[in-house]
This record gives structure tokens, sequence and C-alpha cells, in this order.
């Protein structure tokens, strides 16, 4: 069976100035740097990492939103026809995108019940006298109440306004949805809501998410399989909950002893990083993660480390991009 | 018992607008100990920040403050300007969610901190850069000679929240108050900063009040917790009792609907509804409309305050039971 989508090697660079003014001396920012994942249908994978890590990109990418300088992304089996296209445009209405902001992604002048029937006006696949009654069924599915059709933006809270957002992606039937930090914006009780309600939405149409977050435990609940990123690559991919019970790259260990635990309970590891992450214009040689590693060697300043299957095989299909993950000493060594 | 640091009786903040006003916060009660960390958690709305800012005399013309706030006996609200501007720095000081906002964007990371500790400390010239060394040195900031001709935009925002930690310390304050201090910061570098504010707290004894919505972080960096909904502490306690033991049903909510990063996943309990409408007026538990175990006199009484252990105290009519969540109970059902 073919993936849903399938992304291999894909590279995004951006030319972006060094100094300043007219004639600085441009430079290239490799924000995805050989990124492949396949994403099944109806599964979740999540993407982590840090900001500046290439994790929007990657989500842009793989919705054809921008064009990858190297690499494919494939939607079932088929290749992405070229950003724009009328082919392009078609397939969009399988593949939708929910933003962060969820007032910046909704005009504030047009009732929130217009908004939602507008991808079926673009994409004119029913009859207008029908845009409402799929409006109706899908605000109903997210948990919105009819007569919150005629409302603007400005009189919805926060949770609801995100539910709106999550409707109209809805309307065209998608397979896939990028969600991208869908609930950092929102507050703490109201995330649990929204956290449900995507998981509902896998369970009873079979929507597939690319899931983009920095907040791991989120990424946890909702994801089958997770991939970490570290300034454009990524350094650990595997099945969800074995990834955050046993993290193999240190930069992963780095992130979820990271995760603030409410009661103290079991004494986990602590791994905590110096320095910050170093410009994506001047990535380090070798491995990216070195010059912030406890554990690096020589061989991590000049050779980069590939994705690769965790040796001595591990459940989940893990793959770490590490020089030294093979070693027996390596765990304990923190 | 020594007097405590910090004692608030009954303060309360209105928001003027128009006619109408709006009750922003309304504590009867509470008390910092010299030397003590104090976690304050609460959703957008909650009256955490504004509290604090309201001790300092920080907030616009159109709230007014009620009650009292002292310091060693000396009374906060209503204080003339000039007392204030004696207290502020030198006896609390505050840091912010955004330091790059709070940083003069043309001024030299030295010479702001000199001024500061002109300001709280008389310190000029040669002391001053000397003393504004040896905190970039306490906040572990690497060759600190060098950054201090740092401009702000040349610092990353860990960097940025350092500077600003450093300057806090300048007026060498018995409180520092800390809203959302690692918010804007990715997850590496929040784990940083929270180390450092442990050290410094070790090192310097100065009581530490930490503002947050994220209870995680709360948990791992304070020895008491105060949980506000809508204005009104709803529970204090020790932060092992709270987190293993909460009474309220509010704060029970928050603690489930936070994703496990162990064991097997389960579904997320969603308090329903959103926080209430701060014009909206209520003489109940605020509360209420979202609490699954709500009865009649919730919506008109004010819960009292009821003392359930050492330190521990729950806004509620209701009675919970140790270990019992109500979140649990048949009548949460969604």
């Amino acid at each position: 069976m073919t993936a849903l989508l399938k992304a291999v090697d894909l590279c995004r660079d951006y030319r972006v100035h060094t100094g300043r003014g007219l004639f600085a001396a441009k430079a290239i920012l490799r924000a995805v740097d050989g990124v492949s994942f396949e994403i099944e249908a109806g599964r979740t994978l999540g993407l982590v990492g840090e900001s500046g890590c290439g994790k929007s990109t990657t989500g842009k990418l793989a919705l054809g939103l921008i064009a990858p300088t190297s690499g494919s992304v494939r939607y079932r089996g088929v290749a992405m026809p070229p950003t724009g296209s009328p082919p392009w445009r078609e397939l969009r209405r399988k593949m939708q995108m929910v933003y962060q902001d969820p007032l910046g992604a909704l005009d504030r002048r047009l009732p929130v019940g217009v908004q939602i029937m507008e991808p079926l006006v673009i994409h004119g696949t029913l009859l207008p006298n029908e845009h409402r009654e799929r409006a109706a069924a899908v605000m109903e599915a997210v948990g919105l109440l009819p007569h919150q059709f005629d409302r603007y933006p400005h009189e919805l809270s926060g949770g609801q306004r995100q539910r709106v957002v999550l409707a109209r992606a809805l309307m065209t039937e998608p397979n896939l949805l990028v969600c991208d930090e869908p609930i950092s914006a929102l507050d703490v009780s109201i995330q649990a809501q929204v956290v449900n309600l995507l998981l509902d939405l896998q369970d009873r149409l079979g929507i597939a998410y690319l899931f983009i977050s920095h907040d791991l435990r989120v990424v946890r609940q909702v994801s089958h399989d997770v991939a970490v990123m570290y300034l454009g690559r990524i350094v650990e991919q595997g099945e969800a909950e074995s990834l955050f019970a046993e993290p193999a790259h240190p930069y992963t260990r780095a992130l979820v002893s990271a995760i603030p635990v409410t009661g103290g309970g079991s004494r986990r590891e602590r791994l905590l990083l110096q320095g910050d992450p170093p410009s994506p214009v001047d990535v380090p040689t070798g491995c990216a993660f070195h010059p912030r590693c406890p554990f690096e060697v020589a061989q991590c300043r000049s050779e980069r480390p590939k994705l690769e299957p965790l040796p001595g095989g591990h459940p989940g299909g893990r793959r770490v991009a590490c020089h030294r993950v093979g070693e027996p000493a390596f765990r304990v060594a923190a | 018992m020594a007097a405590p640091l910090l004692v608030l009786r009954n303060l309360t903040v209105d928001f003027h607008n128009g006619e109408r006003l709006s009750r922003a916060v309304d504590i009867a009660e509470f008390e910092i100990g010299a030397g003590e960390a104090v976690g304050v958690v609460g959703e957008s709305g909650s009256g955490k920040s504004v509290t604090w800012l309201a001790a300092l005399g920080l907030l616009p013309t159109r709230a007014s403050v009620g009650g009292s706030v002292r310091i060693d006996g000396q009374e906060l609200v209503g204080a003339p300007a000039a007392t204030l501007e004696r207290l502020r720095g030198k006896r609390i000081a505050m840091i912010f969610q955004d330091p790059s906002s709070c940083l003069n964007p043309v001024h030299r990371i030295g010479w702001q901190l000199s001024e500061a500790l002109g300001l709280h400390r008389g310190l000029e010239s040669a002391a001053a850069q000397a003393e504004a060394l040896r905190l970039l040195d306490q906040v572990g900031i690497a060759d600190a000679r060098r950054r201090l001709s740092d401009y702000p935009h040349q610092l990353s925002g860990g960097l940025n929240q350092r500077v600003m930690i450093a300057m806090a310390l300048a007026g060498q304050p018995d409180l520092l108050v800390a809203d959302e201090p690692t918010t804007a910061l990715d997850a590496t570098i929040q784990a940083q900063i929270l180390v450092l504010l442990r050290t410094i707290r070790r090192d310097t004894g100065m009581a530490l009040v930490l503002i947050s919505h994220d209870l995680g972080v709360v948990a791992e960096n304070v020895d008491r917790v105060a949980v506000m909904y809508a204005g009104r502490l709803v529970e204090e306690a020790m932060g092992a009792d709270l987190f293993g033991a909460a009474r309220h049903p509010y704060t029970q909510g928050l603690l489930a609907a936070l994703p496990a990063l162990t064991g097997p996943r389960q579904r997320l309990t969603a308090i329903p509804g959103t926080v209430p409408d701060p014009w909206s007026v209520s003489s109940g538990c605020r509360f209420a409309p979202r609490c699954p175990v709500a009865e009649p006199r919730c919506a008109q009484q004010p819960p009292p305050s009821r003392r359930i252990g050492l330190l521990h105290r729950a806004a509620c009519h209701l009675a919970v039971e140790a270990g019992r969540s109500v979140w649990a109970m048949p009548q949460a059902a969604e």
C-alpha cells in the first residue's frame, strides 16, 4: 500500500543578506535539509523541534505551498504538481492547513459562517444551495452551535475560533491536515478540548495529520509517529510512546528531560544543554548538534551522521542520526 | 514564626470602561515569607499578572486598586510615587515574558545595567562597570566583558532574558516577581533559565514569585503554589499537596487536562466552556458555570476559603475528598 503522503529528501534554501545595505553579501540559508517522511492515511506524524529548526517550512513543503529546492513530495504515489497550477489547486482540496493564530487566519469583517463556506466557493464542488447545509454539518462536527454561523471572529473565544478554522479546513473533506502549532495560542483548559476534537475527527473521518508543535506532551498525545528536527534535519524518528520513553539522540534526550513534570515521583534523566541553537545560516560542520552535545567526539565535528535504524533492533522502527548512539556505554554516560 | 515578607489583604483591582466596571482581582489574603518561592498559576485573564502590577503601582490610571499590600510593614497601595520608586527594583523587582521588548533597543547592555545600578545602588562609572560585569557573570553569560558593549538585538532570546534577570538583581531585591519568564523561550533554553533562577535563589536567599500558565514549570521550581481563576485565589498549597491531592475542581481539571508523559495515552479530561468574560458580574463562585459538581448555592454565594491541611486552602462550597477527582465522577461525563 502506498503512503498517503511521501516526502523524499526535501531541501529548501532561502537567500538571505548577511550584512546591511543593498550590496551586502548573500548567503544560503538551508531551512530544510534532506527531510524524508511518510504519512499513512488516518495516522498522525508529529514534528517537533525548537524555533527555527524548519518544522513549519517542512509543513508548507508537504502541501506544496512552497516548492522544494530539491527532493519530492508524492501524494498517493503521484508527484506534487507545480505550486499554483490547476492540478495542484485540485489536489489542495484534499490537503488543508491549520495555523497557530486563529484570529490571524480569519477575516475580522466577515461572519464566520461565510468564511466556513468559502472553500466550497473556491473549489466549486457543491451546488451553492448545498453550501449552507454542509457548513451546518461541519460546524456540528467540530462542536460549534448553529447560531454561531452569523457571529464575527471577535465575538468568539480563542477555542471557538480555532474550531471555526478547523471547520473551514474540513469543508472540502480533506485526507490530510497540516496543523502548525494549532493549540499553542490557547489556554490550558481549552487545549485539551481541541486535542480531543482532533482525535475524534481522526477516528470518525480517517484524516491524517502532520502535527507540528514544540509542545512534546501534546505531540505524544496525538501522534502515532514522531520526528524530531534540529537545524533543518530529522535527528530522530520513531513510534511516539517509545520515543518519549527511551529517547536515543542526545538532543531528543535533552528535549524530553526539559519537559517540566508535575509531581516528583520517578527521577528522570537531567540533560541540560549549554548555549543556544546556532544560526541556520552558519550550520556547524559534521553533526549540526555537536557544539551543544555533551557526548561529542572528533568524528562528530567532521562527519555528518545519517538517519539510520537504531543498532540492535528497536520496536517502533526507530531511526537516529548520531555517531555514538550504538556505543554500549553511551546510554548511561549522561 | 518570623513575620512574612509580603502581606496581601483584601486586594481588589477594578478596571473602568465607561460606565462598566470589572473586577480583575479580588484576593482576601496572601502571604510570602522571606526567601520563599511561590508559584502563581492561572489561565489568561485570571489576574495572575495584574495582582503584581497592582502591588507595584504599575497599572494605568483607569484601574483602581483597593486593599493593602505591605512589604515588611510598608504599605504599597496608594503610596506616593517617590516611595514606590524607592521600593521598586530595590525591595521588589519584576521580570516579564518578552525580554527583548523590555530592554531598550538603542542602548548597549552595559549602559542599561549601569543605569539600573546607578538608580538603585548609587554606583557610578568604574564601580558600575565592574558590578555590571559581575552580574552578567552571575547570570551565566559567557564572555561577559564583550557582551557589555552589545545591543539587545545582537543577543538571543535566552541571553536577553539573562540580561533582564541581571538587571533585576542589580537592586539586590528581597523579592523577584517573574511573570512568565520562560514562555517566549525554547524548551532547552527554558530549562537553562529555570536552573539559573534556582541557583540565584540559593545564593542570594531572595524570595521568588513565579507566574506561569504551565503547571509543570511551577511544580518543579517552587515550594508553594497558588491557583487563580477569574481574579480569585481558588487553591493554595505546598507543591506536593497541590499536585498530588488537589481539592478544588478547577485545579483538578487543570491537572487532568495535561497530557501524560509516560504510560498509556488516555483521553484528556477537558474543562468545558471558556474563562468567564471579565465584564460579567457573578456573586457566586466564578467557576460554577464550568464545574461538573456545581450546586445551586455555588452560583449565588461566594465560596468560603476552607482550610484543608497545613498551608492548604481551597475556596469551594463542596468538601471534595482527598484523592478523589470531581472530573472522574459520573456528572463530569461529556
